[in-house]
């Protein structure tokens, strides 16, 4: 199962290797609508520190959501989806496996340019490694959550913009704790409970998501 | 135990339950008629008025019905989906379906009077307080469901993605509104309670209660009228 799950990770990365610009433009995307805000609000730094957080995660959640339409999109156009569903394989594993070849293409480049963009934030250091510790416990969640939306919108006319009303909902409470794990830390205090609670979420979702999506796959590719 | 079976799956047939929808929605149109007349009688004529906040909280004789319909509703209708996905039903789907967009109307009658009502008590239309946010989430879910069930034109993958996004929506509702909750208390310290514990006049008590078996009548009915136009498209 496990070499499965190790074998479709790394298919889904090789593929994503191959076609850079998807990952390019997903990480880009985030870059500006992170630099768009200082723009439409006006570059007060005590303003900005305040709001940066918010706007970090923000900007995560919606980059993140863009690229989950391209999660089974490929795989189902080519019929590879439907072989994978008719495989030994168990389901879950498949759509787990996915999940995570997601995180590490659309995720994880997040995580790691996200003090970039807190510096242009003048957000303090310390807070640098607790805003890409909670992106880190966050993102994950989003691209497990956002497969079952992806799975339950797939080859639907206007699927995009579906999708984000299905997931942006559900994405609710990593936004507050990821944006209030580093609120909590600027003022002082420890943000050890928010990120506890965004690791218990993680715990959840990886648990129990994935049968959802595969369910969901399941209704779409009746 | 068979026949007991027999009599629990007689109405899950479409056809059989076309005649009791019909007498089911008459009925309960009628109720909810009474119930809601009565439940605002005793509201605007009888209960006192607040004596903190004035005439103004008589709206609560709308809105706290309002809000709590608005959350069984979604219940229901998880409920329905859980039925259809067990039972392979497809009246549970239809009775979703028809639930959804009443269920919308009471959230935003919800947010609507909440709001009408924060205006002169509050001062302001709108707050983040935490349960108007929730309330808000839900109207988002209601319509994300709503969405998705118009966007797919095949009938049986509709029914059956719908009834999936509603368990996981029904299982994100409490976490979402714990998290709204903290969040809100983190920002600000309680600066708008709505709490008003048990200090309510008996009567004003009287009047919500009505109005709220009024609405869930009201409820009833329309699914039920939206239950049939549902069988007549499909069967």
């Amino acid at each position: 199962m496990l070499a499965v799950a190790r074998t479709l990770v790394e298919r889904d990365l090789l593929l994503a290797l191959r076609r850079k610009s998807d990952v390019f433009t997903a990480l880009l995307f985030f870059v500006i609508v992170a630099s768009l805000f200082p723009l439409g609000i006006g570059a007060e730094p005590n303003q900005l520190r305040a709001i940066a957080p918010g706007v970090i995660w923000v900007a995560a959640l919606l980059s993140s959501m863009l690229s989950l339409a391209r999660l089974f999109a490929a795989d189902h156009a080519d019929g590879t989806l439907e072989q994978m569903l008719l495989g030994a394989a168990p389901l879950g594993i498949v759509v787990a496996a996915k999940a995570a070849a997601h995180w590490l293409v659309s995720g994880l480049p997040l995580v790691l340019i996200a003090p970039l963009i807190a510096l242009q934030y003048d957000l303090e250091r310390p807070l640098h490694g607790v805003l890409a510790l909670s992106l880190l416990l966050g993102t994950p969640v989003l691209s497990i959550i956002g497969a079952i939306g992806a799975a339950l919108t797939l080859g639907l006319r206007g699927g995009g913009i579906l999708l984000s009303l299905l997931v942006l909902p559900l994405y609710v409470p990593v936004l507050i704790m990821g944006a209030g794990a580093v609120e909590m830390a600027g003022a002082g205090l420890d943000p050890g409970g928010q990120l506890l609670l965004m690791g218990a979420f993680l715990v959840v979702a990886v648990a129990f998501a994935p049968l959802a999506t595969a369910a969901a796959l399941r209704i779409s590719l009746e | 135990m068979t026949t007991q079976s027999i009599k629990w799956f007689w109405f899950a047939s479409p056809a059989t339950f076309y005649p009791l929808a019909g007498t089911l929605a008459r009925v309960t149109g009628l109720l909810a008629a009474v119930f809601t007349l009565a439940g605002l009688y005793v509201g605007f004529f009888v209960a006192p008025t607040d004596a903190q906040q004035g005439e103004a909280y008589r709206i609560i004789y709308v809105h706290v019905p309002a809000a709590w319909m608005s959350m069984f509703i979604y219940v229901v209708m998880a409920f329905w989906a859980a039925v259809g996905f067990a039972m392979q039903t497809r009246l549970s789907a239809m009775m979703a379906r028809s639930l959804a967009p009443t269920g919308a109307l009471m959230t935003f009658i919800a947010l609507w009077t909440g709001s009408l009502w924060g205006k002169p008590t509050w001062g302001t239309w709108w707050v983040w307080d935490a349960r108007l946010t929730s309330e808000l989430i839900l109207l988002f879910l209601y319509f994300g469901y709503m969405a998705l069930v118009a966007s797919i034109d095949e009938r049986r993958r509709a029914d059956k993605a719908g009834a999936l996004l509603l368990l996981v929506g029904v299982v994100n509702i409490p976490i979402i509104h714990y998290s709204v909750q903290w969040w809100n208390t983190l920002h600000q310290g309680a600066s708008v309670s709505v709490s008003k514990g048990s200090s309510m006049a008996p009567s004003m008590l009287t009047g919500m209660l009505l109005v709220a078996l009024g609405f869930w009548m009201y409820s009833i009915a329309v699914a039920m009228v939206r239950v049939r136009c549902e069988i007549r498209e499909n069967e």
